[in-house]
């Protein structure tokens, strides 16, 4: 029998048994985001017309949430595991990466999900019930955590310190979920940075699954879709190719 | 599988990091049932050999197969045939004992393995820590656990890397005896130490690496006689030795005598010689050689 499902259930109950920290907080942290900006903004902006601003944000909280905790998720899991030195524990068994690959990135789809579906429900109190598409929901809320999964699967294994993680989160992660229109739509932007938004990829996820929620966007949620499967395959091929190599995991 | 297959098989295996040649052809066969020692000095390649046959590390150029199975082309066959003990006092604070061995057994696609985890906590004397957190275990159990987990898939042949370095010594012996009754129940042991009595007491062969080539490697017996030095510590009632032996005798700092000999003859004909020439042995000491004198000796050659 395959050891995947092992590596599943360990990187599962990893984050599980400090849910306060994996969970709760990103939860907490998303509706002071809400509460702040929507008593700010409430008034003033209308992004799309007919549409709350509240309404608006919310679902731009729910996947910058799921975003930061997919890769949160594996990528401090590798760095713990390769600064701890118990990442031998998963590298003398007979796993092969493709099975590593797999179970990293599962624990982190599920864990930027659940972070997702909690933001969602405690929005729910302040912001106007909407059905959403489930459709796209389910097609973006997947794919952004996938993607972001993988990422964090290679900035674990690259990163050789904590620091070196705190800085790809810091530098990259960060200012790529907030520079996507989460709290705005990009078509208020000045014509470069708009030109700019258009090739970071977290835009799209942002855009495409805000279009699940209130049925408009600043993009065709197809074209999201195809950037954002493309944005998987490309990394996934990276991470796969790494592990495969043994990149900084056998010397 | 070929049942034939050597447990442990390393052929003019090869590994450089940047500056430093770790391995420099190494070859080596380790039968199955063996308790096999590999000594030598820090750096001396030991950790990288073991590394390359977990799969950790990859060599430059040779091969190295476990029960036949090439360590690279079928890895997973010569993984499950594997159990390391690294050197490493490595831990996963985020679970307990338990779930660490379960975690671990499934790693290797065991789902119902309780059993069998009962038995290797009893024997390691884990049992009444099994649910405590990793964390908050002692290094000596923290020592067992890896043991244990190690174990877990029933490995036919074991490594371990310096596993009674910072051990207490009775962590140290129950583990040496829990290690003996593996090998005599068909598993074999390869293991690296610096305690030379230790590899002394419990291998049946040993081989020496001395920077990243293998210097010596012969059963432990045999080694032993390498050196061929039996030394007499001996306090005689006069001050003047027979002519033959004014060479051979050395004085002491305490004032008595020593002498190197290769064969318990010459101790014979030395106490004729002394009774001969009426001198009177008072007291004498004999000192068999051990693992240390040979070890020493052969890393002192160039």
């Amino acid at each position: 029998m395959s050891g995947l499902p092992a590596l599943f259930y360990k990187e599962m109950l990893r984050f599980w048994k400090v849910v306060v920290q994996t969970v709760v907080a990103p939860v907490v942290t998303a509706l002071l985001y809400l509460l702040i900006f929507s008593h700010v903004l409430e008034e003033h902006v209308e992004v799309y017309p007919g549409v709350s601003y509240t309404s608006f944000l919310v679902p731009g909280l729910v996947m910058m949430s799921m975003l930061q905790n997919a890769f949160s998720n594996s990528s401090s899991s590798l760095i713990q595991s390769k600064m701890q030195g118990n990442i031998v524990f998963v590298l003398l068994p007979p796993l092969s990466y493709l099975e590593f690959f797999l179970a990293y990135l599962g624990a982190a789809v599920i864990r930027g999900l659940v972070v997702g579906l909690g933001v969602w429900a405690v929005t729910l109190w302040f912001a106007p019930w909407q059905m959403p598409h489930l459709g796209w929901l389910l097609a973006y809320a997947l794919l952004a955590c996938a993607v972001m999964g993988a990422v964090g699967i290679v900035a674990g294994i690259w990163a050789e310190k904590y620091d070196q993680l705190a800085a790809f989160q810091n530098f990259l992660i960060l200012p790529l979920t907030f520079l996507s229109g989460v709290f705005y739509s990009i078509h208020s932007l000045p014509p470069f940075w708009q030109a700019i938004s258009h090739v970071n990829p977290v835009f799209y996820l942002i855009d495409g699954f805000r279009y699940a929620f209130v049925g408009q966007s600043d993009t065709d949620p197809w074209l999201g879709l195809l950037v954002a499967g493309a944005c998987f395959v490309a990394i996934s091929a990276l991470t796969l190719v790494l592990l495969r190599r043994g990149y900084k995991l056998r010397h | 599988m070929s049942l034939d297959a050597p447990a442990i098989r390393v052929g003019d295996l090869r590994k450089r990091f940047r500056t430093t040649q770790a391995l420099d052809g190494v070859s080596l066969d380790i039968q199955a049932g063996e308790f096999f020692g590999l000594l030598g000095p820090n750096g001396a390649g030991k950790t990288t050999l073991i590394s390359i046959l977990a799969g950790l590390t990859r060599a430059d150029s040779g091969h190295a197969a476990i029960m036949g199975h090439d360590v690279v082309r079928d890895y997973r066959q010569a993984r499950r045939a594997l159990g390391v003990v690294p050197q490493e006092l490595v831990y996963d604070p985020f679970f307990n004992v338990r779930e660490t061995l379960r975690i671990q057994s499934g790693y290797f696609g065991l789902r119902h393995n309780d059993g069998w985890i009962d038995e290797i906590m009893h024997h390691l004397d884990l049992t009444p820590h099994a649910d405590k957190n990793t964390q908050s275990l002692s290094g000596g159990m923290k020592r067992r656990l890896l043991v244990a987990q190690a174990l877990v898939h029933k490995p036919p042949v074991i490594v371990l890397d310096e596993p009674t370095a910072g051990v207490d010594v009775d962590l140290r012996r129950s583990l040496w005896e829990f290690i003996s009754r593996l090998n005599r129940e068909g598993h074999t042991i390869l293991l690296t130490t610096h305690y030379l009595e230790e590899a002394e007491a419990l291998c049946g062969r040993i081989a020496m690496l001395k920077s990243g080539r293998i210097v010596a490697c012969d059963t432990t017996r045999n080694l032993l006689q390498h050196t061929n030095e039996h030394c007499a510590q001996l306090r005689l009632d006069a001050e003047v030795v027979p002519v033959a032996w004014q060479g051979r005798l050395q004085r002491d700092a305490d004032g008595g005598w020593r002498v190197n000999f290769g064969d318990y003859g010459e101790l014979e004909s030395l106490l004729a010689d002394l009774r001969g020439s009426g001198v009177r042995v008072l007291e004498m000491h004999l000192q068999e050689p051990d693992l240390e004198d040979v070890f020493t000796d052969i890393m002192k050659k160039p």
